[in-house]
């Protein structure tokens, strides 16, 4: 026991009771949990494994802090109601929003941000992290850091293009068919039918052989291959509401389809759709990753994360941390658009609880 | 329940056009692909000669419809050919390797669908809860990892670190059920870790959607607990997306899974489908091609059907 | 302890030993009577003849490069898994030796008439197939007929376009006859296309049966997946220690090492070179890393603007910096390449030509020579000429820069890159396996009239020089002419050659092997189950 074990105990235990105290229920429940299970990792990993719960908890915290703050910041500089809807998101939604902009300053101002050039090698292979190279160096010696940068802007703004042209095609496509029904709907249910039935891998591998390799129709054959899935999902959807009473109201008032899909279908079916939107954004990102690993994807030495963790996406056996940057890159900007797309689900369902 | 039969059967034609289609398609898809088998086969150090007598004895000199209506005959009539590279009887070649890709999928399944739907209805339940936010978070992560990432890390601690798993999973033929289990459970685990996240976030935004509505309000104004609200009023209404969330991922899990094939060295189907491409071996190509179709089709007719019985009124449009 | 001690004695005693062939009662008593102390040869036993090969055991090994759609047909040998399978189950006339020399397999020995026109191979007679069947004259001819002629579908048809005719004498000898000398036949029967199999009545072969003479015979197995292979007993050469043999193909660079990690399997034949420095620290591998003739090249095309001129040329050659590639691309395993193709482990290697340096200034100055300074060009790659090819173009084109060059990197398709890029775009990456012999080499991609004369280039005292080695029996002549030719390829020819790669493959500690591997193939010229035991 050191004094470290003895702090962190007394912290925990101390925080737990000042909860239960002030009748604080989730929080002394978390605090109390943890407390327990500190108790048995604390056991098993000794030390170190106390350490890793503190910088975890430490990294939460500040995250729920920076969160907080950025909300606020978001609702000192914008109007009224824009204000009044940023108060009740949740701290989840804050931190993502705070992300997103991060991601989007990243990207947008790469090059006056990243230390060294995309492609410049600077140093020896893999080389450690020092005062000039943040995250150390790639295989080719170039800083990973810059790459990182340069990645955002490159993959976000493909991923980004690919999955918002895939939704308007998709989208307009399934309420319309369900809105017309009839032979459209069975024609175009067809036509989805036959682009999801050739796997994606695939049908992407086939399309780019014929087509060539650049950014358009990169972005053109992902739309396309994901636009089917979001069909059959708005759809699906959109054929629950077609049957409401409320449907049937406005078309006897002689409404037209435009009017149908803009008005009284679309309001209802946005919720499904949204949640859709943020697992596509994942999707799109792991199939132009796959893409790359076929030679199909972006041209180098363009810096994009998914071929960056297929680069040295071996390395993990050994411990390394190197692909788990790109891999972490990814995962925390898919993580934060759901957050913020959690939110708008809430807000669109009308949920006020 | 006859309108039901009727949509089946009326369904399954339009699924016969639809793999005609497909077929139509591949085949055109295949011959405007750069190279041809007869390069493909004889590789870097092939001779202009060599390529042409190769063409001839394959029969590639013939012109491309010919060779599609060929193909045809004889498949209307169940027999898919012969591989161009290696003269084997195409479903000689396919049958071993669509069982073992079916049994991988179905161990993966029956693990992932009932875990995902018990807990996409236990985090609407506990929606905005930590529980929740956890829940979110960690599936989040998992779908957005590329998947053979996700193998090699689970091989790094379960087989590697820890060997409790073994880190290759070939087969072979005598070994006993259990085994096969054991053997085959990280490309399993991956795979449920991949599919997983999509249909519970689906579960959850679905019954989501629907707390707000009258009926709901109505359940809860009566004083139904909220276990019950979701599971007996909102879950049989949110059905539809649910299943058809279900049923993409099942198809995924027979046609997306060449990387994890890759990764554990399993002998599925899909790293025959590659490679045959990759040999420009048409009749390989449009086996595999046709058997993936008809699974989306097949499972996408059934979700359909599962949505219709859920929801009766789909049954009678107005 | 008096008398000489005779050495040649001692090492056909040691040699005796081991390879079993001496209990060590026997092997001290020699080793007196040659002239060593009692206790000495005793000591001597136990180093010498405790490293004996021992028999058994079943050795598995990991392969990578498998298709699920090869074949047995010899002669469209393309992926590893065929080349590699085919070492263990067919034999050859011919073999390369640990040390890269030429040795017997199926033919005992091979003479030839004065102007190398005409050879003849003595046959193994204790040869036989695994179905029990004697290997004969009978069954050379066919095997070398399958890859000749205007039908064949072999890919080795061009190795043999020289020979005119093939005929048996007698049941044991074949006699080769060329349309023009050829000094290096023997060393062309080691090409992997051109395997023994059993002829059928009509003077064809049945490579389908899977029925080889090789070491090893095939119990079952499927391609893309994996092969189990068990001890042919009658097979004529010395060695094949272990029982039985598992290939399994393992195309994912992280299942290799994972597989070799976990003991799932006993040899890998590549290791990733990234993971190559962790994987040395392992206590329970050893990583073998073995210089090879394979060559990666980047070919410009003679012909072409601005490739015509030799100074843009040599401009392109003098701005790659070669250290700095194989240091971050080949992670040091590699041997610098000198742009001439030819290797230091390859026979007629000339050692005294200098090392051409990175001088991105002397490329400036042979451009403004040129007339083309600010050299604008585009190399065109792929990720599956080999592991790290686009990162090397990456590379190079930032070296380049030093020169004024601006190269662009286009990266095609793995799908079709041999078919649709490679001999078509003016300036390409290019993998090559390792030739036997220069004159393979020189006559397949440098020769003035060759299909893939991949840099267009056509030198008519290179092509003089060629012909006049071809059937020169005399070495040190050959040597000479090898040498100007080595000389013409580096100042004047289209490639730049950054590196020879080398075969880096691992195997577990309890794997042992002689003291030298073969430089042909990765994993002992692919006979690793044949040569290697366990300890």
């Amino acid at each position: 026991m050191n004094y470290f074990v003895i702090g962190y105990y007394a912290l925990l235990i101390g925080a737990s009771c000042l909860a239960a105290f002030y009748g604080r229920r989730s929080i002394f429940m978390l605090l109390f949990s943890l407390t327990l299970v500190s108790f048995v990792v604390g056991i098993v990993g000794g030390e170190s494994a106390l350490w890793t719960i503190t910088l975890c908890a430490g990294a939460l915290a500040l995250s729920a802090g920076t969160a907080y703050a950025f909300r606020e910041f978001l609702v000192n500089i914008s109007g009224r109601e824009t204000a009044k809807a940023l108060k009740t998101a949740p701290l989840t939604a804050a931190f993502g929003m705070f992300v997103i902009f991060t991601y989007a300053v990243m990207g947008i101002f790469a090059p006056v941000i990243a230390p060294h050039g995309e492609a410049e090698v600077i140093s020896s292979a893999f080389a450690p992290p020092d005062d000039t190279m943040l995250l150390g160096a790639d295989q080719l010696g170039r800083d990973m850091f810059s790459r990182i940068i340069y990645g955002a802007r490159n993959t976000v703004g493909l991923a980004l293009c690919a999955t918002l042209l895939a939704f308007f095609m998709g989208a307009f496509a399934g309420l319309l068919a369900a809105t017309k029904g009839g032979n459209l709907d069975q024609v175009m249910g067809r036509i989805a039918d036959v682009i999801m039935s050739i796997p994606s891998l695939i049908f992407a591998l086939l399309l780019l052989s014929i087509f060539g390799t650049n950014l358009i129709v990169l972005v053109i054959i992902v739309a396309i291959i994901y636009s089917p899935r979001v069909f059959r999902l708005t759809r699906a959807v959109a054929g629950n509401i077609v049957v409401m009473d409320y449907i049937e109201a406005a078309r006897l008032r002689g409404e037209g389809d435009l009017y149908l899909i803009r008005k009284e279908i679309l309001p209802n079916s946005t919720a499904p759709l949204i949640a859709e939107f943020g697992l596509e954004f994942c999707f799109v990102f792991l199939l132009i990753a796959g893409l790359s690993f076929l030679g199909l994807g972006i041209q180098p030495p363009t810096a994009d994360w998914g071929s960056m963790v297929r680069e040295n996406a071996t390395l993990i056996s050994f411990g390394e941390i190197t692909p788990l940057i790109p891999a972490g890159a990814i995962a925390l900007l898919t993580v934060a658009v759901n957050f913020v797309v959690d939110w708008m689900l809430w807000r669109s369902a009308g949920l006020k609880e | 329940m006859g309108d039901v039969l009727a949509i089946i059967l009326k369904r399954l034609a339009l699924g016969v056009v639809t793999l005609l289609v497909i077929s139509v398609l591949i085949f055109s898809a295949v011959e405007m692909l750069p190279g041809d088998v007869a390069e493909a086969v004889l590789g870097q150090s092939a001779t202009p000669e060599n390529v042409a007598a190769m063409r001839e004895k394959l029969g590639l000199d013939q012109p491309a419809p010919v060779r599609y209506l060929s193909w045809l005959s004889g498949a209307v009539t169940g027999d898919f050919g012969v591989s161009l590279t290696s003269d084997e009887r195409v479903a000689e070649k396919i049958g071993p390797r669509l069982v073992s890709t079916l049994f991988l999928a179905t161990y993966a399944a029956v693990i992932a669908v009932p875990l995902a739907i018990v807990l996409g209805v236990l985090v609407a339940l506990l929606r905005n809860t930590v529980f929740d936010r956890v829940a979110n978070v960690l599936t989040l992560t998992s779908i957005s990892s590329p998947e053979f990432f996700l193998g090699y890390i689970l091989i790094l601690y379960l087989a590697v670190k820890a060997p409790l798993f073994p880190a290759i999973a070939s087969l072979s033929k005598d070994m006993s059920l259990p085994e096969l289990l054991h053997r085959t459970f990280l490309p399993a685990l991956t795979m449920v870790l991949v599919v997983t996240a999509h249909m519970m976030r689906m579960t959850r935004a679905a019954i989501i959607n629907l707390l707000a509505s009258p009926y709901i309000e109505m359940a809860r104004l009566k004083g139904a607990p909220a276990w019950k609200v979701i599971v007996r009023h909102a879950l049989p209404n949110a059905w539809a997306p649910i299943i058809n969330v279900v049923a993409l991922n099942l198809a995924y899990l027979i046609t997306g899974v060449v990387l994890v094939e890759v990764v554990f060295v399993y002998p599925g189907i899909g790293q025959l489908l590659v490679d045959a491409v990759s040999k420009r071996d048409f009749p390989v190509v449009q086996a595999v091609c046709l058997i993936f179709a008809a699974t989306f089709i097949l499972l996408n007719l059934a979700a359909d059907i599962g949505a219709i019985l859920t929801n009766p009124r789909l049954r009678h449009p107005k | 302890m008096t008398g000489k001690f005779n050495e040649d004695l001692m090492r056909n005693i040691e040699d005796a030993a081991r390879k079993g062939k001496l209990p060590r009662r026997e092997f001290i008593k020699y080793s007196v009577a040659a002239g060593l102390a009692a206790s000495t040869a005793s000591g001597l036993w136990v180093d010498k003849a405790y490293a004996a090969p021992k028999r058994g055991g079943t050795f598995r090994w990991g392969i990578h490069d498998g298709n699920t759609s090869d074949t047995h047909d010899p002669g469209t040998y393309v992926t590893r898994q065929m080349i590699f399978l085919a070492h263990q189950y067919r034999s050859y006339l011919t073999m390369i030796n640990p040390d890269n020399s030429l040795g017997p397999d199926l033919a005992t020995e091979w003479t030839a008439t004065p102007d190398a026109a005409e050879w003849t191979f003595a046959l193994n007679k204790n040869a036989s197939f695994h179905s029990g069947k004697k290997v004969t004259a009978k069954d050379v001819v066919a095997s070398m007929n399958h890859h000749r002629g205007d039908k064949t579908t072999s890919a080795a048809k061009s190795l043999l376009t020289d020979v005119t005719d093939v005929v048996a004498d007698g049941d044991h000898a074949v006699t080769f006859k060329l349309a023009r000398g050829n000094a290096d036949l023997p060393w062309l029967m080691t090409d992997y296309h051109l395997a023994i199999c059993p002829a059928n009545a009509d003077g064809t072969i049945n490579w389908e049966s899977g029925d080889g003479c090789g070491p090893y015979k095939i119990d079952e197995g499927e391609f893309g997946v994996s092969w189990s292979l068990s001890r042919h007993d009658g097979w004529h050469g010395e060695g094949a220690y272990f029982d039985k043999v598992e290939m399994i193909i393992l195309n994912d660079p992280n299942a290799r090492q994972t597989a070799l990690v976990t003991g799932d399997v006993d040899c890998v034949s590549l290791v990733e070179l990234k993971t190559l420095a962790l994987l040395q620290r392992s206590p329970n591998i050893k990583v073998d890393n073995v210089p090879s003739g394979a060559a990666i090249t980047m070919p410009m095309f003679c012909d072409t603007a601005p490739f015509d001129d030799v100074n843009v040329r040599n401009a392109l050659k003098l701005s790659i910096n070669r250290q700095e590639i194989i240091d971050k691309i080949a992670f040091g395993a590699a041997t610098m390449g000198n742009d001439f193709h030819l290797a230091p482990v390859q026979p007629y290697f000339p050692a005294d030509i200098p090392q051409r340096e990175y001088d991105p200034d002397q490329a400036k100055s042979l451009l403004k020579k040129a007339g083309a300074e600010g050299l604008s060009v585009s190399i065109h790659t792929a990720d599956s000429v080999f592991s790290g090819a686009v990162d090397m173009c990456v590379l190079y084109a930032e070296q380049a820069k030093a020169a004024g060059i601006n190269l662009k990197v286009v990266r095609e398709p793995n799908d079709g890159y041999y078919s649709d890029v490679w001999l078509k775009e003016p300036f390409t990456a290019v993998s090559w396996g390792s030739r036997p012999t220069p004159d393979v080499m020189f006559t397949l991609a440098y020769k003035d009239d060759a299909a893939w004369n991949e840099s267009r280039w056509r030198n008519p005292r290179f092509n003089e020089l060629l012909l006049q080695a071809k059937s020169e029996l005399d070495d040190a002549k050959r040597a000479e002419m090898y040498h100007e030719m080595c000389l013409l390829m580096r100042d004047d020819g289209g490639t730049v050659i950054p590196f020879f790669n080398n075969f880096v493959f691992a195997r577990g500690k309890n794997v042992m092997h002689g003291p030298d591997l073969a430089a042909s193939w990765a994993c002992d010229g692919a006979r690793a189950p044949s040569r290697w035991w366990f300890a």
